[in-house]
């Protein structure tokens, strides 16, 4: 038997946003003749679906469906400023100035509405469905395509929203360190088995079980995509990733797919995913960032599974099978 | 340079364009016939983000010569979609939410229907097999497996030759 | 994917009609039919192609530039070299007072890395700028070059950038962003057992699958329309217009559609220059890395080493924990000054430890300029805290995850930095985790809660 199997833990916990650099976005919201809803901003959609997430977090705050909600991005001579999509505060950040520009563009679109059906704002709730209707009396309703028009062609109104969320830099002591980094933090705790081949120093990652903690799962199927790329990037960063395997040599660098290994469909281990959800007062709905941290507890978990298999510790990542066999010697002698 | 006749068929139309010698498919896709969804990821053939059908069967358009092309039938994403129909593997990819950034997956649609064209029935091996020289960076590939094989089972029951 | 509703019910609204609700992505019909638009995917008649001519050596003086041959290369527009960038520093952090100005755009005097960027080819195709490329000559003095972070500090190294005069970037609080909360030396001597580690990680690369690069069309009344996959838009607009000394309102950037970036596509390399071609050429411009420049060009996530010392009790609390973390740099800044401070904040993991000292060094060595990715400051700091939580339990005869619980942080806490804990929720993560798992813990640590204070031992 040249496979021995272990298991391994670990737990991390993620910053959400850049507060050390001062960190604002805008987003500015407005409506069609029609009652659809523009969202333009400049934040970037690298594929964790900013687009999507700005779309929904806009729909639920006008109180509108999603697919009447079109988010623009990222057009520098019509969406308003964003510091860019890093530090997991794309959602955090973008969301909460769309929530803010939204509640501006929302609170014109009632008032209309309410001069439409002769009540006060504070008597009308809107139904998701695209209605605004009196609270209680669902008969007594005006549609939002209805509302719209009327704001454009009789009222003179804009059906509009800015929203602006910043969080003010925050400066560290040099004494102490004293600072305040980010806005809330997000969870995770990963349990990993693999399996280690004692003669060739290769590691199977056999399974993982995510618990990941991110506010509010915005839109589940999402946040899922990001969670299991994020743990196969995990796995990836653990045994094989590297640009120079013999830092600080800088020989034998991986320099194209050939040489810079990943794992392919075929080395897949279970990946299973868990969420909590504990809403951060101040994330948009409750979110937190949760696509960065996804990747982190997965690599101590594979490290500490290895020692658990074959009692070696790999204190240098990647865990190379190289560096295993070496270690396995080292036991030996 | 001395330009070289190309005529092919590109996603059932007939083509015809002059090429520079060395030119690869990918070019001529991307610069002469204006379709762009074959993606450029590495230029080495490592990717997979380029794959089109050549005659049926599944090519690196980035390291394929497109002076060899000459009368083949080339085939990308922009004709997957039949008569404003999706196909079942790009209904299957949103069904799975099996595309974040969406770069790789003009490239893995193209390698799963080149699977299709000689295996309708493909077990997950198969699959992982087809899909081993597309890179994806995003969804840790899960999700596009189970998107092709839930692809494969809704074309076997609705026939043979529905890929 | 499953969602354990069970844990904070009474801090959530869930009765929302959109959010929480699984929709499709607004995107996925583009990507499914191929059609979203990448930075690349637009026919431009007569673009322009990019090719840059990078240092051979790690560390060198530049003694002579000859671009005569390439200027006279078939297919060749322009060659540009340092003197033709208006501003040639490269600003990055220092829009919001952070990074230094410390990089050339184009290398002049000096290269202080392999791949540095020193000669830019324009040409009428790729295999032009190619060959080009290869025409240029350069004369080099090789210099005596570092590359391990430790090495890099000692004197009589190598100094790697005369900006900053030494090998590390020099925070307000010194040679290192400190952390300090306690007396580290008192709780070691407290401590039952000791333990220091060496950590160590290798660059990594981003590698997304669509490269790095931007495509430059002018535009009317002199406006330039840059179509990009940079994760950041006004930062890299604001970039380009102070490095290429003209006004925002002239620039256009189209982007917020990428194929990938994972933080490799913050640096705003490529569009400064291809805008400055395109300005000089009056042609659209396109400058796209290609595979090699991705993994070797682009700033990889930095190599870091990491030594933990903790003091802990046979009880399983952590007395002590202290943090030297040198983060490689590279020749240039870049971010990394920003992600050595993130580290310095992440340390020391989300654990409430009365006794801990961070010093966090942002290290300068021949190599190429790291910067953010997926987990900037953080990754490699909790592969180093994880593995050495294991290491601590096993010392004292713990179960890990059961030691984990004992030291985990809950609301209240005090953080190093000097942060009260808010919204924690480890312990909860870790009780899922071990029912989950089937890994048996004490009864008491599934008893507990993030949201009850810890009792003062």
């Amino acid at each position: 038997m040249t496979r021995k199997r272990g298991r391994g833990v670990a737990a991390v916990n993620y910053p959400t946003g850049m507060n050390l650099g001062g960190d604002p976005t805008q987003a500015l919201v407005h409506s069609t003749p029609t009652g659809n809803f523009m969202v333009t901003v400049s934040s970037v959609d690298l594929g964790q679906g900013m687009k999507q997430i700005l779309r929904q977090i806009c729909a639920e705050t006008l109180g509108v469906p999603s697919e009447r909600v079109v988010v623009d991005t990222a057009d520098s001579d019509t969406g308003p400023h964003c510091m860019g999509t890093f530090a997991s505060r794309g959602t955090h950040r973008a969301g909460n100035a769309v929530i803010a520009a939204a509640r501006e563009a929302r609170g014109v679109m009632l008032e209309v509405a309410a001069e439409m059906l002769e009540v006060s704002t504070d008597d009308l709730e809107t139904d998701g469905a695209g209605n605004i209707h009196v609270v209680g009396a669902p008969a007594k309703a005006v549609s939002v395509t209805d509302t719209a028009l009327a704001a454009h062609f009789q009222k003179g109104r804009s059906i509009s929203g800015r929203g602006m969320f910043l969080v003010p830099r925050s400066y560290p002591s040099p004494v102490d360190g004293a600072m305040k980094p980010a806005t809330c933090y997000a969870h995770a705790c990963t349990v990993a088995e693999v399996e280690v081949d004692v003669e060739t120093g290769e590691v199977d990652v056999i399974s993982l079980k995510n618990v990941y903690e991110i506010g509010r799962a915005l839109n589940p199927r999402m946040v899922e995509q990001q969670l299991v790329g994020g743990a196969w990037m995990g796995i990836s960063h653990a045994i094989y990733e590297t640009t120079e395997p013999y830092y600080p040599q800088r020989d034998h660098r991986g320099v194209d797919f050939n040489e810079y290994l990943m794992p392919g469909p075929g080395n897949l281990p279970r990946t299973e995913v868990v969420v909590l959800e504990r809403p951060a007062p101040d994330g948009p709905y409750g979110g937190k960032g949760p696509g960065e941290m996804c990747a982190n507890a997965p690599i101590p978990a594979i490290a500490n599974a290895i020692f658990d298999a074959v009692g070696v510790r790999i204190d240098t990542m990647p865990f190379t099978p190289e560096k295993i066999l070496r270690a396995l010697r080292g036991l030996e002698a | 340079m001395a330009k070289i006749p190309l005529h092919f068929i590109l996603n059932g139309e007939e083509r015809a364009e002059f090429v520079d010698s060395g030119a690869t498919l990918l070019r001529l896709l991307r610069d002469k016939t204006g379709d762009l969804t074959a993606k450029s990821g590495c230029l080495q053939g490592t990717c997979g983000t380029c794959t089109v059908l050549v005659d049926g069967a599944p090519r690196l358009s980035c390291i394929t010569l497109a002076e060899d092309c000459d009368g083949a039938d080339v085939e990308t994403v922009a004709g997957l979609a039949a008569h404003g129909q999706l196909h079942p593997l790009q209904h299957a990819v949103m069904e799975h939410f099996a595309a974040q950034c969406g770069f790789c997956t003009p490239g893995m649609l193209m390698a799963a229907k080149a699977l299709f064209l000689t295996n309708p029935r493909p077990s997950r091996e198969d699959v992982v097999e087809a899909l081993s020289g597309n890179i994806c960076r995003c969804t840790g590939y899960e999700p596009i497996i189970q998107a092709v094989l839930s692809a494969a089972q809704v074309m076997s029951a609705s026939g043979p030759g529905a890929a | 994917m499953e969602i354990r509703k069970k844990y904070f019910a009474d801090e959530r609204n869930d009765d929302l009609k959109e959010i929480g609700q699984s929709r499709q992505r607004s995107d996925a019909l583009g990507h499914v039919k191929g059609i979203t638009p990448f930075y690349a995917d637009r026919a431009i008649p007569g673009l322009l192609h990019i090719r840059m001519v990078r240092s051979p050596h790690h560390h060198a003086r530049i003694l002579g530039i000859d671009a005569s041959r390439a200027e006279r290369h078939p297919g060749v527009r322009r060659v540009i070299t340092a003197r033709d960038v208006p501003h040639n520093v490269y600003t990055v952090l220092s829009l919001i007072n952070i990074g230094p100005e410390d990089e050339p755009v184009l290398a002049f005097d000096k290269v202080r890395w392999q791949g540095e960027p020193i000669v830019c080819i324009v040409a009428d195709s790729e295999r032009a700028a190619y060959e080009a490329a290869q025409l240029v000559q350069i004369a080099y003095e090789e210099l005596p070059a570092v590359f391990d972070v430790e090495e890099a500090l000692k004197p009589g190294a190598p100094l790697v950038n005369e900006y900053h005069g030494q090998n590390y970037y020099r925070y307000d609080s010194g040679e290192s962003r400190k952390v300090i909360l306690g007396d580290v030396e008192k709780g070691f001597a407290e401590a039952d057992f000791i333990l220091e580690q060496r950590y160590q990680a290798s660059p990594i690369e981003q590698a997304p699958t669509e490269t790095t690069g931007c495509v430059v069309v002018p535009d009317q009344n002199n406006r330039f329309t840059c179509y990009t996959g940079t994760q950041a838009v006004f930062f890299t607009l604001d970039n380009s217009s102070v490095i290429l000394q003209v006004p925002g309102q002239q620039l256009h950037f189209v982007g917020g559609t990428a194929g990938g970036g994972f933080g490799g596509k913050v640096d705003c390399t490529t569009e400064p220059i291809a805008i400055l071609a395109s300005m000089l050429t009056g042609r659209p411009v396109s400058y796209i890395y290609n595979r090699y420049e991705e993994m070797q060009i682009s700033s990889p996530r930095a190599a870091e080493r990491i030594y933990l010392k903790d003091g802990v009790m046979k009880d399983g609390r952590i007395v002590a924990r202290q943090v030297r973390c040198y983060v490689d740099s590279g020749a240039y800044s870049r971010h990394t000054p920003y992600g050595t401070q993130k580290a310095a904040a992440h340390f020391p993991g989300p654990y409430t430890i009365p006794n801990v000292r961070i010093d966090c060094y942002c290290v300068y060595t021949n190599r190429t300029p790291s910067s953010a990715m997926r987990g900037f400051g953080v990754t490699i700091g909790d592969f180093a805290l994880e593995v050495q939580m294991d290491k601590l339990a096993r010392l004292i005869g713990m179960d890990p995850l059961e030691f984990r619980f004992v030291n985990a942080y809950r609301d209240g806490d005090m953080k190093a930095h000097h942060q009260p804990t808010e919204g924690a929720a480890l312990i909860e993560c870790m009780q899922e985790a071990a029912e989950w798992a089937d890994w048996p813990v004490d009864p008491r640590c599934m008893a507990m809660s993030s949201r009850e204070p810890r009792r003062q031992p």
